[in-house]
């Protein structure tokens, strides 16, 4: 009995010190997270599910604010540009500490070298890691940065100055984003000396609030807050993400308490979600836009008549409710309300049948008229159904004597071909990237018209795509602005697509969670979240 | 006995070609490449669409890629997965034991619950028990297992509270780093108190899931060959002999009856593969069913094809491996009459 005694309070003094060792009574936050990332590395990937896996370690010279798109100081504390915009001078911070990892420990602090090396990494062929783990730099190249860039040069340890070959108001959010993350040369040095390069984009070393602890391919990825974070600090201390791909499974997991919580929850839970007390459930509208493209090139689309017409014609309300069941809101413009220059002024066309029939009678269009309408193979996050939608419009059309074939490729091949202009009318969409709303008005610009481009509408019209030129050259987000609403104007009368929608992206919590702020970016941040 | 096994293992070297042909080909069947599924709506420029097919080896002629796959392949390597530059090899044995743990206390599950009840139904046949039990089992073996896993997850997860809903340990309460790769194992070897009864709680609703089908096989398996067993003549001797009930079935009937059943265990294997995907997916178990799922969506053609024959590798030897101890349980097939 004395044995059972002693050896049972030699198991408590145990299991004393282990969690005191374990740090179980630290506050954890679990994220129920939907997938693996393919590295940590931003520069390397694409995806959503990739970035927020890095995004707590790292930091880039500007970042987006919390909640919104504004670009705010990061790793860069002030910044200039010249008066011919062709010159921005980053002012670093001090003081900024690399975090320390098992196998590295930084012996310098934040430096312009590291600033030169992150995007150095993704621009010249010539880098020592430019080809390490793939080498893809995709968004390096779709933001254009080579084309943009001329040259990134160290004026001393803190000051970088970027020369860029033209005038680009929204390279600020560009470098906001994912791929412009920083990251440590030092660490990068060590790798390469001990051969062991591709590690680099394995062990994420970065200057975030988080540190990162371990990761088990889809299990499990651990970080602890970062005491030395330049910023503000993370009010929890452990950062957990749980990795759960199936929805369901995501929400059992919310409702059980195994984690605080989940993102894209299934919008037939939503009802149920919205009704229980231990859940907080958050919205907004996603930075996408869904639409139906009429190919300018292609008769009667030529005719602005015949494509106003077609935007009467089809009931959007009808397929905003039973399409995007509650996760989505009927658009109107080409950008989502969310972003700055939104023109909330433009009047939608009326859903109007019979003034639709008598508009395309005036243009001269015969009944019936034989068209094309394409759907994406795809869901997509702006598009949760697009064969219902053309099943749908399809029905619509009918009653304006207009029979349409419904048409769609391989998710590749019909990009390529929509691309191409083979369409006479065509669905997508589009995930803004940078909360820049030059990213979404470039899709109707003259120079995304060419066969090949991503202007569906094969639409080229001078006023709209001089203002867009111009506001590219403007640094004042207000000049930008006035520019980017008259654009919106000229759009709307001349209708190259029909808006269709954006969707409402839903995120889920438990009631103790706190200070959590939802990206318009889609991305998911939490530092300065609290768990109770 | 050595003969026997070098012919089946010599049988296996066709299959294991045979599988890789048909993995190679029809990854390649489905549309669209690696490349072109990385991006979105903004396209690629033709120029690095060809550039990254040329480094990835895609603008070869499909049997030359298959000859350099071959090739490295003999050389024991499987190739570098095109989404996380991982070896393929690696990734594998990473995830494995998640899925040899899952599919073994699924077997067992399956086993213990399987052979007894069979072996009760056969012997209290056309009973209440023995007509329950197989409309159970035909409920079992037709069980769509996502919807099963589903069920499993609001009722004794959510609902009554029982067991976790999903993943290998209490993430908040436990820490170490994998040393095995066998949950139990690994928590046994942290020392964290607590951290291996979490790890066996973990388990259990996926092995019933995953369990259900073998289980729901074996059971009738089991029944039917007992009964084919209790009608021979020497079990009739047996009991003419005087032997106990026990000895009768125990020891002349069940061995014999469980002749048929090792090899269906053995060919459950294959299934319980096939069952650990969707297992794994809807429990957010990261096993290599799970990995091959997302392969298959981002066209990761190394980790799939390597992937695939990785796990057929397994299918094989363990069907090999029941040969054998069928040989053992069966001396006729071992001399080969």
């Amino acid at each position: 009995m004395k044995t059972a005694q002693r050896s049972g309070l030699a198991a408590l003094a145990l299991s004393a010190v282990l969690m005191a060792s374990t740090g179980l009574s630290a506050k954890t936050l679990v994220y129920c997270s939907e997938g693996s990332p393919e590295n940590f590395t931003p520069a390397l990937n694409t995806t959503g599910t990739s970035f927020d896996a890095a995004r707590p370690v790292y930091n880039q010279l500007v970042e987006f604010e919390r909640g919104t798109t504004k670009v705010i100081p990061g790793l860069a504390e002030s910044w200039t540009v010249s008066p011919d915009g062709l010159t921005i001078t980053f002012k670093l911070r001090k003081g900024v500490k690399w975090h320390t990892v098992t196998g590295f420990k930084p012996t310098r602090d934040f430096n312009a070298d590291d600033v030169l090396f992150s995007f150095n990494r993704q621009w010249k062929t010539d880098h020592p890691y430019y080809k390490v783990s793939g080498g893809k730099y995709d968004y390096f190249n779709d933001m254009d940065m080579p084309k943009l860039l001329k040259s990134i040069e160290k004026k001393d340890d803190y000051t970088v100055v970027m020369t860029l070959a033209e005038p680009n108001a929204p390279m600020l959010a560009n470098l906001a984003m994912d791929f412009a993350t920083i990251q440590s040369a030092e660490f990068a040095e060590q790798l390469l000396k001990a051969g062991k390069p591709e590690q680099f984009d394995q062990i994420p070393v970065g200057t975030g609030p988080f540190s990162f602890v371990a990761y088990q391919k889809d299990a499990v990825i651990r970080y602890k807050a970062n005491k030395e974070f330049w910023g503000e600090k993370p009010k929890i201390d452990d950062l957990v993400y749980a990795i759960t791909p199936d929805p369901t499974a995501r929400y059992s997991k919310l409702k059980s308490g195994e984690c605080h919580f989940v993102p894209y929850p299934r919008p037939a839970d939503l009802a149920e979600m919205q009704k229980d007390p231990q859940l907080q459930v958050i919205n907004q509208p996603g930075l996408n836009i869904a639409y139906w493209a009429f190919n300018t090139q292609k008769k009667p689309f030529d005719d602005k008549r015949v494509r106003q017409a077609l935007n009467m014609g089809i009931d959007k309300a009808a397929i905003v409710k039973d399409v995007y069941l509650g996760a989505g809101q009927a658009a109107k413009n080409l950008i989502p309300p969310t972003l700055w220059g939104y023109n909330d002024k433009v009047q939608d066309y009326p859903y109007d049948p019979e003034k639709a029939k008598a508009m395309l009678k005036e243009a001269g269009v015969t009944t019936p008229l034989d068209i094309d309408l394409w759907y994406m193979p795809v869901q997509r996050p702006y598009n949760p159904n697009a064969k219902r939608i053309a099943e749908m419009m399809q029905a619509d059309l009918a009653k304006l004597g207009i029979n349409a074939k419904l048409v769609t490729y391989e998710w590749g091949e019909y990009r390529k071909r929509a691309q191409q202009g083979e369409a006479m009318t065509v669905q997508l969409g589009w995930t803004g990237d940078n909360g820049d709303p030059d990213n979404f008005f470039f899709l109707r610009g003259c120079a995304a018209a060419r066969p090949g481009g991503q202007n569906l509408s094969k639409w080229c019209n001078k006023e709209y795509d001089d203002r867009l030129n111009k506001a590219k050259t403007l640094a004042d987000p207000a000049a930008r602005a006035k520019l980017y609403e008259e654009m919106q104007v000229i759009e709307h009368d001349e209708a190259p697509d029909m808006k269709i929608a954006h969707s409402i992206v839903y995120e889920v919590m438990r009631k103790g969670v706190t200070g959590y702020k939802q990206s318009p970016l889609g991305g998911h941040k939490f530092n300065g979240v609290d768990v109770q | 006995m050595f003969k026997f096994l070098l012919k089946r293992a010599a049988l296996t070297i066709p299959t294991f070609f045979a599988l890789m042909f048909v993995t190679f080909v029809a990854i390649r069947l489905v549309p669209g490449d690696p490349v072109e599924v990385r991006t979105g709506e903004r396209g690629i420029s033709p120029e690095r669409l060809a550039q990254f097919r040329h480094e990835l080896g895609l603008d070869q002629p499909v049997w030359k890629q298959f000859l350099d796959y071959v090739w490295q392949l003999l050389h024991g390597d499987f190739g570098t997965s095109i989404v996380t530059n991982e070896r393929v090899l690696t990734e594998f044995f990473q995830l494995f034991p998640a899925t040899l743990e899952l599919s073994f206390f699924a077997m067992l599950f399956a086993i213990g619950i399987g052979i007894p009840a069979g072996v009760i139904a056969a012997l209290k046949r056309g009973s209440i028990f023995d007509q329950t039990l197989m409309g159970i089992s035909l409920t079992g073996f037709s069980m769509p297992i996502f919807w099963w896993g589903l069920l499993l997850i609001m009722l004794v997860a959510e609902r009554w509270g029982l067991t976790p809903v999903s993943g290998r340990i209490d993430l908040i309460r436990f820490y170490f780093e994998p040393v095995t790769g066998f949950m139990l194992i690994d928590s046994l070897l942290s020392d964290q108190p607590g951290a291996f009864w979490s790890a066996l709680h973990h388990l259990v609703l996926p092995a019933i899931v995953l369990g259900t089908v073998p289980l729901a096989t074996l059971a009738r398996m089991t029944r039917s060959s007992m009964l084919e067993v209790l009608s021979e003549d020497y079990v009739r001797t047996a009991r003419a002999k005087g032997l106990s009930t026990f000895r009768v079935i125990g020891v002349h009937a069940l061995r014999n009856a469980l002749i048929p059943v090792v090899t269906i265990i053995g060919l459950q294997v294959g299934s319980l593969m096939a069952g650990a995907v969707l297992t794994e997916t809807i429990f957010s178990w990261p096993g290599v069913g799970k990995w091959l799922i997302e392969s298959i969506g981002r066209r990761d053609y190394p980790a799939l094809q390597g992937g695939i024959l990785l796990i057929s590798s397994v299918v094989i030897i363990v069907n090999l491996t029941v040969d054998i101890l069928y040989g053992t349980i069966n001396p006729r097939i071992r001399h080969g009459r």
